[in-house]
């Protein structure tokens, strides 16, 4: 089937203190597809999220076990370069959060940041950038006003844009989708769409009908386990535990 | 009901009241200081040396001595106290015992009396280190008063940055350093600013610990090792050995419009900063 891996975790268990967050993860995400990851608030999926870039550590008191490949290589090894890892892992949040910035400032802050100094290597960039998160036709003629400007959904849709000109193989999405209204929830939906023809796309939501609609695996989690992990089409349609049957249908969560 | 109102149209004038005290009381001060000290002020009061002890003259020297001491200290204080913000803020786990110690160490330092940093810095650098009455141990001085000031506002200022931004720059791939010296500082900036302006205030107004360290030369300050008179010491001066309190005014005068012209340059370019970066 040629089905290609693109991450893989290893008994992924993730600690606050004396708090067990996560228990045991085992996860096999493959490329260019959207990975959904379901779940009532507080399950783990958004911790879970954050182990693929080790966003967790910026929290004082945490501490993961197991390990995480990303394209076979170990996340989690002593030797690794945590800001290349993280620029081939992006992550676009649940709240947009731009820059007090320009809008052309944001896009080019993370090539400047890796080195890109000619002008119209960054200005290509920021162009391509916005293009492809479906935003230039908006912003085009006002590239130097500040982003705060701009509505929640162009916010949201900066923000990719600004993933995007870093050129990450990864997309991580912390339920992007929860602070917009429905006409930019869809617009969102559409790019995501797009997006997973160059990149590997992982999302948490809460949103079981934006799961169903958007993504080609879904992970039910509950409790910090993973309790079922399937193609979007089987998990939703013939879900094999109860407990993924009793979420998805709504009698709990 | 009714008594709510009666009770609330009270307080409204009360406050009303308090708020106006302020505003008199101020008035009042600056308005008799440009009164009594307007008399003196000309060009010459501005520019040249005083002579006969300040009898006569004007009080470029002090003047000059008040900008250079202000400038150094400030020089001399803000990278330490930003540095030590951005440390405490941004780099410190939070509860270490470091940071605790430089936070409480901070927090004794704001509250010292001016006069007992005057006695240091004379046993210390005017003395033990042999630099005499001059710019530089004045300044060093000030600096260490003024240190507290700009650590807790730059602090502050940095702690308001909103957390995003750091998660963010981060998960960009950007280092530590990358998101502090391209997000976190422009962020503070204003707060920062903020704290510095405050400081210039206490810079101009000390005079205590200026007379311990800097002297009162009526000399036209030169290099750092030179002894100088700021305005506050020349207007202590000719105020307590009765020498002229009309030149006292005069000098008061003066430092009230010095001020204001520092604070309003700090705005315009705070403004500007702002603007050039198209914030908010």
């Amino acid at each position: 089937m040629g089905r290609k891996i693109k991450i893989k975790t290893e008994d992924i268990s993730v600690f606050y203190r004396d708090f067990q967050a996560l228990f045991n993860i085992n996860i096999e995400i493959e490329e260019n597809k959207v990975t959904a990851l379901i779940g009532p608030s507080g399950c783990g999926k958004s911790t879970f999220l954050r182990t693929i870039n080790r966003l967790n550590e910026l929290i004082e008191g945490t501490r993961t076990k197991g390990q995480v490949y990303l394209e076979d290589v170990p996340v989690y090894a002593k030797d690794i370069n945590v800001v290349a890892l993280r620029k081939k892992v992006g992550i676009v949040f649940q709240k947009p959060s731009v820059f007090p910035m320009t809008i052309y400032e944001n896009v080019a802050y993370g090539p400047k940041i890796h080195g890109v100094k000619k002008k119209n290597l960054l200005n290509e960039i920021v162009e391509r950038s916005l293009k492809a998160a479906n935003l230039w036709d908006e912003v085009s003629s006002r590239l130097n006003s500040p982003a705060a400007q701009l509505s929640g959904g162009q916010q949201q849709r900066l923000v990719i844009a600004r993933v995007l000109a870093v050129e990450p193989h990864v997309i991580l999405m912390d339920e992007p989708a929860s602070a917009l209204d429905p006409v930019s929830t869809s617009k969102l939906e559409e790019l995501i769409s797009e997006l997973k023809k160059k990149y590997t796309i992982v999302i948490v939501t809460h949103n079981m009908q934006q799961a169903a609609r958007v993504s080609d695996y879904t992970g039910f989690f509950l409790n910090g386990y993973l309790v079922e992990f399937n193609r979007t089409s089987e998990l939703f349609v013939n879900p094999r535990d109860k407990r993924t049957e009793d979420y998805i249908t709504g009698r709990f969560g | 009901m009714k008594t709510f109102d009666w009770k609330e149209k009270l307080l409204t004038v009360l406050f009303w009241l308090a708020a106006l005290a302020v505003v008199g009381i101020l008035f009042s001060i600056i308005g008799y200081i440009v009164w009594k000290g307007i008399a003196v002020v000309n060009l010459d009061f501005i520019l040249e040396a005083p002579s006969r002890a300040g009898r006569e003259g004007g009080i470029s020297i002090a003047i000059v001595g008040t900008v250079y001491l202000t400038a150094v200290s400030l020089a001399i204080a803000t990278p330490l106290g930003v540095g030590t913000a951005i440390y405490l803020e941004e780099y410190a786990r939070r509860r270490s015992k470091f940071a605790y110690l430089v936070n409480l160490t901070s927090e004794t330092l704001a509250g010292v009396p001016s006069i007992v940093f005057g006695l240091f810095g004379f046993v210390f650098f005017v003395i033990f280190l042999g630099m005499g009455w001059s710019v530089l141990s004045g300044s060093l001085t000030l600096a260490i008063m003024l240190l507290p000031t700009i650590t807790r506002t730059a602090q502050e200022a940095i702690l308001a940055v909103p957390h995003e931004y750091r998660e963010n720059s981060l998960a960009l791939g950007a280092s530590k350093w990358q998101t502090v010296s391209r997000i976190i500082i422009p962020s503070a900036l204003p707060g920062i600013v903020t704290g510095i302006i405050l400081s210039i205030g206490r810079a101009v107004g000390e005079t205590a610990a200026v007379i311990l360290t800097a002297g009162s030369s009526l000399g036209m300050p030169g290099g750092l090792f030179d002894p100088a008179r700021t305005m506050s010491v020349h207007l202590y001066i000719l105020a307590t050995e009765g020498i002229s309190l009309e030149r006292a005014f005069g000098t008061a005068f003066l430092i009230v419009i010095l001020v204001i012209v520092i604070n309003y340059f700090a705005n315009l370019s705070l403004y500007r900063l702002s603007h050039s970066r198209n914030n908010r």
